[in-house]
């Protein structure tokens, strides 16, 4: 099933940490096993932000194999001799659990290098890469999540998030939503729904040099998307492209560092609600999410099928 | 399940208009008997005074307790209840076989209002999807928009959103009436079997699809046509009906409804020409 919830505000930050922590909350029946946050915040915008993990939460439920987290700090000491090596600087460095982290660097060359590398490492994922973009996914739902990471008093202008329900894959992060947009900084994607031509669309991409971590379906749409950015398509060209060019029924949402879209497919199988202003969108897989943040009376609607919209920030 | 060869109820069904055909075979049908009180009320359903009016808030009510308290509160009398901070939430208003005045002061999420029979519901906001699935019988007026599955497989009763509706309204329809003041999404009426639906505005792509029976009439543009849906030729009993339809759900008293486009099953599914010609005569 999953559920997915996003929110933008236009001309303004808001809280959008502990707003999206209302939103997937209440989508919390749509998907127990895990949460995911993409966060555009309130950064300095100079450095980038970089999300990573070096081995899976293997409590709650996990399908992960159990590790002895003395790896982890093996693996973390890879990490920051490959960032030397690649010539990236490290400002600050977060340890947020035994196996995540986040750091700021400094750091002026082809991001898509440098993620091949940092994730030739062994069980070393990127979970995203940005400016504003804070990344956050773990296995429990989004009070757990958010309490772990801290992100009740993160601010922003726009977040998607999401409630997984795991079906094809495994209980893991993983394969949990947000997917970043490798190798676009800033860039997310979620998804509710299933796609029938994972593995062909999959193929294809990896021949083209695109990377998978996961064997989700969901993590298509983000390489899809990034696939036709690098070939110069807009956001909103990639998503109509998608329409027609990923089989199954789906609702995603992506963001960039300025805009928010939803694209819904053509059988519009896969639900949504919308609720627009002249200062703030906020969709979710029903509408108790966006009533968890706007519970006085509103006006909010389905889009229809094969829908693509964009919203700036 | 009533003996169809029973003389005297064949009669009184018969005398009143119900039927005329007599079936045969293996086929049965229950007729409506006037003379049993049973046929007028379900087992447990309440008197209520529709003058007799309360306010419920839900605000800090699961669907389970809502639908628990409604139930009660006609149990005491009350026919007119207004519903206050529905807020989104889902399966509010089920199972209501009781006449009754129901009314929404918000908006309701999944499977809002579903398998009623009888009462008068208004909502003064939006429904989610599946809104007045299985309604065998009464009106229920939306005031916003809807969500996909509006009215799934309604069997009889009049649907009314004022608003636009989502993907696969009158999917599986086998009665009652549907009508939309605003536009439809992809698949409306697909797989219907009876009844009538009516969309002010446009549709989507494949309208109709496999429908069965039934009519779709749409004032607006049509995406497409779905397998087996047909355009028909509007008659004056169609403007005539439509006309008093819209009137009576308070939506287009000047809408051209003479222009509307009639859409109907083309009867040319592979099992149709299987019927029994009693069986084939009764789904026309």
């Amino acid at each position: 099933m999953c559920g997915i919830a996003g929110l933008i505000h236009r001309g303004k930050s808001s809280n959008v940490g502990s707003e999206l922590q209302l939103m997937l909350q209440a989508l919390k029946h749509r998907g127990p096993d895990s949460t995911g946050y993409a966060l555009y915040a309130e950064n300095d915008g100079k450095n980038f932000i970089m999300r990573f993990k070096v081995g899976e939460n293997v409590g709650e439920g996990s399908t992960s194999v159990n590790e002895d987290s003395s790896v982890y700090d093996k693996r973390k000491k890879l990490v920051d001799n490959m960032l030397g090596e690649l010539g990236a600087k490290v400002t600050k460095e977060d340890r947020l659990t035994p196996y995540s982290f986040r750091y700021e660097m400094e750091f002026n060359d082809d991001l898509m290098e440098f993620s091949k590398k940092i994730e030739s490492i062994e069980s070393v994922e990127i979970l995203s890469i940005g400016k504003s973009l804070e990344l956050i996914k773990d296995l429990g739902d989004a009070a757990a999540v958010s309490e772990r990471y801290g992100l009740g008093d993160v601010k922003g202008t726009h977040a998607i998030g999401h409630a997984r329900m795991a079906t094809e894959s495994g209980v893991d992060i993983k394969s949990a939503h947000p997917f970043w947009g490798y190798p676009f900084s800033d860039v997310s994607v979620v998804h509710n729904g299933q796609l029938t031509n994972y593995w062909n669309n999959r193929r294809v991409l990896e021949n083209k040099g695109m990377r998978f971590m996961s064997e989700c379906d969901s993590e298509l749409i983000a390489v899809y998307l990034a696939e036709k950015m690098r070939n110069g398509a807009t956001l909103e060209e990639g998503m109509k492209d998608s329409l027609t060019g990923l089989d199954g029924v789906f609702t995603y949402f992506v963001a960039t560092k300025d805009s928010l879209g939803m694209a819904k497919d053509t059988m519009a199988a896969k639900p949504l609600v919308l609720y627009e202003s002249d200062d703030l969108v906020a969709m979710g897989s029903e509408e108790i999410a966006i009533r968890s943040i706007l519970p006085q009376e509103i006006d909010t609607y389905d889009p229809f099928d094969g829908e693509v919209k964009v919203w700036q920030i | 399940m009533a003996n169809l060869k029973t003389a005297e109820k064949k009669t009184k069904a018969q005398s009143m208009g119900l039927h005329t055909e007599v079936l045969t075979g293996k086929t049965q049908q229950k007729f409506f008997n006037p003379d049993e009180a049973e046929n007028f009320f379900y087992w447990g359903a309440y008197d209520v005074d529709f003058n007799k009016r309360t306010d419920l808030d839900v605000k800090d009510m699961d669907c389970k307790e809502a639908n628990r308290r409604i139930d009660e509160l006609m149990s005491q009398g009350y026919g007119t209840i207004v519903i206050k901070n529905p807020q989104g939430k889902h399966s509010l208003g089920v199972g209501i076989l009781n006449k009754l005045n129901l009314i929404f002061e918000g908006s309701l999420g999944y499977f809002g209002i579903g398998s009623i029979d009888g009462p008068m519901v208004r909502v003064n906001g939006r429904v989610g999807w599946s809104c007045a699935e299985n309604m065998m019988a009464g009106k229920v007026v939306i005031e916003k928009n809807a969500g996909s599955c509006f009215g799934a497989a309604i069997r009889g009763g009049d649907l009314i959103c004022k608003g636009s509706v989502g993907a696969r309204t009158g999917i599986d329809q086998k009665g009652g009436t549907i009508i939309v003041g605003g536009d439809a999404g992809a698949f409306t009426g697909f797989m219907m079997q009876r009844g009538r639906i009516i969309i002010m505005g446009d549709v989507g792509i494949n309208l109709g699809d496999s429908m069965y029976d039934g009519t779709i009439y749409v004032g607006g543009k049509i995406g497409s046509y779905g397998s087996d849906a047909i355009e028909s030729p509007m008659t004056k009993s169609d403007i005539d009906w439509l006309k008093r339809k819209l009137k009576v759900a308070e939506l287009g008293e000047n809408f051209d409804v003479s222009k509307m486009t009639k859409v109907v099953a083309g009867k040319k599914l592979w099992n149709y020409d299987a019927l029994e010609p009693t069986e084939k005569k009764g789904a026309i």
